[in-house]
């Protein structure tokens, strides 16, 4: 607690505005428009990593969640056997424990199954479309293995599909490309520490006179590191707040797709989620408070 | 005031001072001497700590520079005050600024510097210049202002490295004079010049005692002018 609050008086410290300290270091130099910059498309990138870090995570949740309890028994028999089988599976899954309901699906919940893929007029009296029946699990479900088995010796045309086969890559698409997100902000910040640590340590070298004369006079090397950590600290924040209020403006406009898109329609933000992006320039003036004062300080020690 | 011991400086393998004996009291008045290259800047360093000796000992105001840490330096460096032959400024800001940064940077209040500054700048020549910026200065202004930004918080000492060395020969003079003057309100002065006929000129006005720098040792230590 107290290592905490002795951090906070230092940063009370370096931040204090002191208007005739500030003018203590050049206020021009390519440096300056630097960190800003560097602020402003690091803020900018993060928040659609964050948004596609959230976005992905919610599609994960949503996947897993939607297609857990659900599973499908696919019939395919010779005409005269469709409506026996289907008969004899409704019994079966009646009887299983785990099942809350099962319904044979219609034609046309079919039809509309097949609609995105094959159009509105689909020929389904021309074609061999097997019969589904649509399994509501309950508790945790059926003995997936065992009821397999007695599918196959008493309907020899019905297969159990629980979806795992397909959910659960699906699932781990969701989950890498979340992962992808974590790793872009990492990479983001990490660059931008990187980043504002060169322009520091250029801006300290540019103004090696300045930190002479100012050690000359008897200024301390907390005097000398406070006039740059400041200026840094102030030009990260604000390029920082640019750069996310207009990411955040574009992710408010990204146009509205259908359902189908459902993908894209889902990066964003939603409800207190948009209040996440308004913390990036607070992270990029900690960044560079920490990365100007690690160089300035490395620097200052290193000349006498 | 500063004390050095037996003390050397070498660089680069080479020695450029050694075995160095010196004791500035307080009021006195020492002109440094030697043929350029002597190591007369290098003592200069020494002794307000832009530099660390690589042998023996160097006190100043009864602490051992080798015991200080860049704090220690920095509240000595508020009591010497310290003018070079090309004297530095920070270039963006005015010469009333530059002057008062001392008192800035030791956290005092500037107002009660205002009036010691207008003061300074008067009495070394420069009100009129008072918002001019470095560069527009001349090479006598600059060190003028120099001593002036030396002297804002009334140092103890006063180091002058080469201070006539970018300046004619009557500035030269009229700063000579000035650190004469301050001498006489007691303040400990340290001259590093080349220049015979300044020491030669201070002669009639001044109790100073010559060092001359030969061999990296101070060979002439204490002859009186």
């Amino acid at each position: 607690m107290n290592k905490i609050l002795r951090y906070w008086q230092l940063a009370q410290d370096m931040l204090s505005g002191d208007q005739n300290a500030d003018r203590v270091v050049p206020p021009s130099g390519y440096t300056a428009s630097l960190t800003t910059f560097v602020s402003f498309a690091m803020a900018f990138l993060t928040v659609f990593a964050l948004a596609l870090f959230l976005a992905t995570g919610r599609l994960a949740d949503r996947w897993s969640t939607e297609l857990a309890g659900t599973s499908t028994v696919r019939i395919s028999a010779p005409d005269g056997q469709m409506d026996a089988q289907a008969k004899t599976v409704l019994g079966i899954l009646e009887t299983t424990p785990g099942i809350a309901s099962a319904r044979l699906m219609s034609e046309d919940e079919q039809r509309r199954l097949l609609t995105p893929w094959f159009g509105v007029d689909l020929p389904m009296d021309n074609l061999p479309i097997p019969s589904l029946i649509e399994i509501t699990e309950e508790g945790v479900g059926p003995d997936v293995n065992g009821l397999r088995l007695r599918l196959q010796a008493e309907a020899p045309g019905a297969i159990l599909d629980d979806h795992t086969r397909w959910r659960r890559p699906m699932v781990k698409a969701a989950q890498r490309l979340r992962l992808l997100g974590a790793l872009s902000i990492g990479l983001i910040v990490g660059s931008t520490i990187a980043m504002i640590t060169l322009a520091a340590q250029a801006a300290l070298s540019a103004n090696g006179q300045v930190i002479s004369v100012l050690r000359l006079i008897g200024a301390r090397d907390n005097y000398i590191a406070k006039a740059f950590v400041r200026r840094f600290t102030i030009r990260a924040f604000l390029g920082g707040l640019i750069g996310s209020l207009l990411a955040m403006l574009f992710i408010y406009f990204l146009p509205a797709v259908a359902e189908e898109g459902a993908f894209l329609t889902g990066l964003g933000f939603q409800g207190v989620q948009w209040l996440l992006p308004l913390f990036i320039p607070l992270v990029a003036a900690t960044i560079a408070f920490v990365s100007t004062r690690f160089a300035a300080n490395s620097k200052l020690q290193r000349t006498a | 005031m500063i004390e050095l011991k037996r003390a050397g400086f070498s660089y680069g393998g080479g020695a450029i001072l050694a075995d160095v004996d010196l004791h500035l009291t307080k009021g006195s008045f020492h002109f440094l001497t030697g043929p350029s290259g002597s190591g007369k800047s290098t003592l200069m360093k020494l002794c307000y700590q832009a530099l660390f000796p690589s042998a023996g000992t160097i006190k100043v105001f009864g602490k051992d520079v080798r015991a200080m840490t860049h704090d220690d330096i920095a509240i000595i460096r508020r009591r010497i005050g310290v003018v070079h032959q090309d004297c530095q400024f920070l270039d963006h800001l005015s010469l009333a600024e530059n002057v008062l940064m001392p008192s800035q940077v030791s956290g005092r209040d500037l107002n009660d510097d205002l009036q010691n500054m207008n003061q300074l700048l008067n009495w070394v020549g420069l009100t009129k210049q008072i918002n001019a910026l470095p560069p527009q200065l001349s090479g006598g202004e600059r060190q003028r202002a120099a001593l002036a930004r030396a002297l804002i918080l009334s140092p103890d000492v006063i180091l002058a490295d080469e201070p006539t060395g970018n300046v004619d020969w009557e500035m030269g003079q009229k700063l000579l004079s000035l650190l004469i003057e301050l001498n006489k309100m007691g303040k400990t002065i340290l001259i590093a010049t080349h220049d015979m006929n300044l020491i030669r000129v201070a002669k009639p006005q001044v109790a100073a005692r010559v060092l001359r720098i030969q061999d990296k040792r101070i060979v002439s230590g204490g002859a009186d002018l």
